[in-house]
């Protein structure tokens, strides 16, 4: 059982997003993660969405999203070299003083952006892979995390090459 | 400009529909409105399941895509199993409901549900319609999307507004194209010569031929195939029919209730052709040692049945015909197979299927008495359980299209009405549906719409007073604790002649042959209620969890 990235090309229609997850969830899996946005293409989205499961039952799903007819592509990322990204807001507990200038601190470090400063917190940004979200989650725990956001998983493959079509 | 309904009831004859299967209701009004001075026929059922099941059967008898209609809520809800029965069939329905207006979506309006939420994982594919502009676009796709490729249920759903609002004819294209769908019909070449080599040096070779031949329409080059090379063909329960019940090479059905030569021979052969099937568990019995020595080809359009269920040598996507008219291309007559055929031909003399003959009344009998009566020139359509089994192992068929059962689902209350949308296909032949005494309780209420459209469906009740499948697994695997399985007895006779409908009781064997012939000679529908041996099992049979080859009720292992 292994993390799989899936990427998947959709015509941009209501309900296509129950479609995708439905094949999921009547499969016992559990989704990770899930982007959805629009793409390159007009009219369609692309949605990334990360599961664990053995290789045949990720398999077995691909081939049944390829059936959809609103699906376009189906390909699974974690097969090649690519680049991953999730972003984050986090508002931590900031009271003006020491644990404000510190937690000033742990973001440049993280090439987190400070997004909102009020009296008694502040909100950071932050972009990366999903384990530096967590190192950066786990810092911030100490002053208090009063609410993180974070977007599912997005992924592109490296180099010249595009997501490969199988459709 | 016209209202939708308009469009739509025009759409369907456009799309090749004579007749559709309904029921009427608030919000499908509009709709009915326009059929009433429409040419198409419509037969009005007593209950929405049997009007998909109808239409179903229709399209399995005809080939052709099959209509069903009903109202929002309630009636569309009714639909559900008859369109889950034809999804797992791979059967095309186009069924058509009504909806609450756009503006009350999502309101918990009266005789609201969202059927386009409750039926995506049992479509091929389904539409809510915005706007009747766009009603004909919709129809010409979900005909497409029904019968192309593999085959299966497609639903669109309209609400009130859109159709009684206003459009334009809009053209339609000659040809739909969609993005997203794009069936493989051609099989690849160079699996196909693998394929070719395979069959060339294989000593004991078996084609497993399924429900895919006949959505295929490919029996002909099925048969060509199998004789040309000399292959057995074993089918299963969907492929029956495809090649002739008496053709030499013919082992009848495999798996859980097939023939012992048939699984024998899936066991010990070293070639496995999977030609339109799908590695069902009623099949395989358990997997791992499902066709133990095999090199399996398996031939199937739908890349994702291949190797779901069983490692595949030699894969090829692509459409039973087609494929299979390449591979005869590249294959010459062959007599290598010999000694394997005379094994196979020891196993069949050995291993027969067996009727009683004990003076009872055995709805084996009565099975092949029917099957000598019409000569393979009839559509025979079966409820589930033992009626089905039964039919299976003891009809002749000859042709195919002529068997029509639910497999997948095995809905109980599928035959009788699926039998009334088969006669509206061929109404050339008899029309029969052999039913259990549960299962024809089912959709019962039809008697009334047989009668009515005088539908000469002949109803062959195989009455054992219980729910005599589960009552063969109490029996033989819960100790004979025959909890909540018996039946009460009912007089299918007199609730026959209340709906108008011609009835005969038959309780024994000297008065089978009569009770049919006089079905036959009857220009209307005919209930027969046939008292059968109350606690007759269906055998042979693999257990649950076994190998297909370890059966009981069979014969001795020779
Ligand atoms: C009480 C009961 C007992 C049963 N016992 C048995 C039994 O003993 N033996 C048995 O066989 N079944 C039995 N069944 C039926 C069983 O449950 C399955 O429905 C059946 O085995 C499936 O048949 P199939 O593999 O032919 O597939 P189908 O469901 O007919 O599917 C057809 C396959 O062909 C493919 N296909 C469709 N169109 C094409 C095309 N144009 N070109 C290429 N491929 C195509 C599809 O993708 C699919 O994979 C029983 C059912 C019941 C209710
Ligand atoms: C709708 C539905 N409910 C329950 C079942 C489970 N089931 C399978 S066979 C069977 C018994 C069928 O009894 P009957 O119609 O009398 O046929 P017989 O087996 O006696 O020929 C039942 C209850 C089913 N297949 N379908």
């Amino acid at each position: 059982m292994k993390p799989h990235t899936l990427s998947v090309l959709v015509e941009n229609r209501p309900g296509v997003l129950s479609r995708v997850t439905g094949l999921f969830s009547r499969r016992g899996f559990n989704i990770e993660s899930l982007a959805v946005g629009t793409c390159e293409e007009p009219g369609m989205s692309r949605i990334t969405i990360v599961v664990i499961g053995d290789d045949a039952k990720v398999e077995q799903v691909m081939t049944q999203l390829h059936k959809l007819i609103d699906v376009i592509k189906v390909s699974d990322l974690s097969e090649n070299e690519r680049v991953e990204r999730e972003l984050a807001l986090i508002k931590v507990n900031a009271e003006p003083g020491t644990s404000r200038a510190e937690i000033l601190q742990i973001a440049s470090i993280f090439r987190a952006l400070i997004v909102d400063v009020g009296s008694k917190s502040v909100i950071l940004e932050v972009t990366g892979d999903t384990e530096k979200i967590d190192a950066l989650e786990k810092l911030l725990r100490q002053y208090g995390v009063k609410e993180l956001v974070r977007t599912g998983k997005i992924g592109i493959l490296r180099g010249s090459k595009s997501v490969p079509g199988s459709k | 400009m016209k209202p939708g309904a308009k469009i739509l009831v025009e759409s369907l004859p456009r799309e090749g529909t004579e007749i559709i299967f309904g029921y009427p209701g608030g919000v499908v009004l509009p709709i009915y409105d326009e059929l009433y001075d429409s040419s198409l026929r419509h037969i009005l059922v007593r209950h929405e399941q049997a009007a998909a099941h109808a239409a179903d059967g229709y399209a399995r008898a005809s080939g052709r895509v099959g209509v069903c209609l009903a109202t929002s809520g309630p009636g569309a809800c009714n639909l559900v199993t008859g369109i889950a029965t034809a999804y797992m069939d791979s059967a095309p329905i186009v069924a058509i409901t009504g909806q609450v207006p756009t503006n009350l979506l999502g309101n918990d309006a009266f005789q609201e549900s969202d059927i386009t939420g409750i039926t995506m994982p049992i479509t091929k594919h389904n539409y809510l319609v915005k706007s009747a502009a766009d009603i004909s676009r919709v129809v010409q796709e979900a005909f497409y999307i029904a019968g192309t490729g593999r085959k299966g249920p497609v639903l669109i759903d309209i609400p009130k507004d859109v159709s009684t609002g206003l459009a334009e004819d809009t053209p339609l294209p000659e040809k739909v194209t969609l993005r997203g769908y794009n069936p493989t019909y051609k099989g690849h070449k160079r699996q196909i010569d693998k394929a070719v080599e395979l069959i060339v040096h294989a000593e004991r070779p078996l084609i497993y031929a399924g429900g895919g031949v006949i959505a295929s329409n490919a029996s002909a080059e099925l048969v060509s195939l199998a004789t040309l090379v000399g292959i057995p063909v074993t089918t299963t329960l969907m492929g029956i029919g495809c090649i002739p019940c008496d053709h030499p090479l013919n082992l009848g059905m495999l798996g859980m209730h097939g023939t012992e030569y048939a699984n024998f021979a899936v066991m010990e052969s070293d070639l496995l052709i999977a030609i339109g099937a799908r590695f069902d568990d009623r099949v395989t019995g358990k997997i791992d040692t499902f066709a133990p020595h095999a090199k399996i080809v398996h031939i199937d359009i739908d890349p994702a049945e291949i190797g779901k269920n069983k490692r595949i040598d030699v894969p090829i996507v692509g459409d039973v015909k087609a494929v299979l008219q390449d591979m005869l291309s590249g294959l010459k007559k062959n007599n290598a197979y010999e000694p394997w055929l005379k094994k196979i031909k020891h196993w069949k003399q050995h291993h027969p299927l067996r009727v009683k003959d004990d003076g009872r009344l055995h709805p084996q009998y009565i099975v092949r008495a029917l099957s000598e009566l019409v000569k393979g020139e009839a559509v025979i359509v079966s409820e589930v359980g033992q009626n089905q089994m039964w039919t299976a192992q003891h009809f002749c068929f000859h042709h195919p299209r002529t068997w029509i059962t639910s497999g997948g689902l095995g809905t109980m209350g599928y035959g009788f009405p699926a039998a009334m949308g088969a006669h509206f296909a061929r109404p050339d032949v008899p029309v029969f549906d052999i039913a259990g005494d549960g299962s024809i309780q089912m959709n019962i209420q039809e008697m009334s719409t047989v009668a009515a459209n005088k539908i000469p469906v002949k109803v062959a009740i195989l009455n054992n007073m219980y729910l005599g499948m589960v009552r063969q697994w109490q029996e033989l695997f819960f100790d004979r604790r025959y909890s909540f399985t018996e039946l009460p007895p009912v007089d299918f006779v007199k609730i026959a002649n209340a709906y108008g409908i011609d009835g005969m009781r038959v309780d024994s064997p000297d008065d089978v042959v009569p009770a049919l012939k006089a079905s036959l000679d009857c220009n209307g529908p005919v209930v027969m209620d046939f008292r059968i041996e109350r606690e007759e099992n269906v055998f042979p049979m693999v257990p649950a969890g076994a190998a297909i080859n370890e059966m009981i009720g069979g014969h001795p292992r020779s």
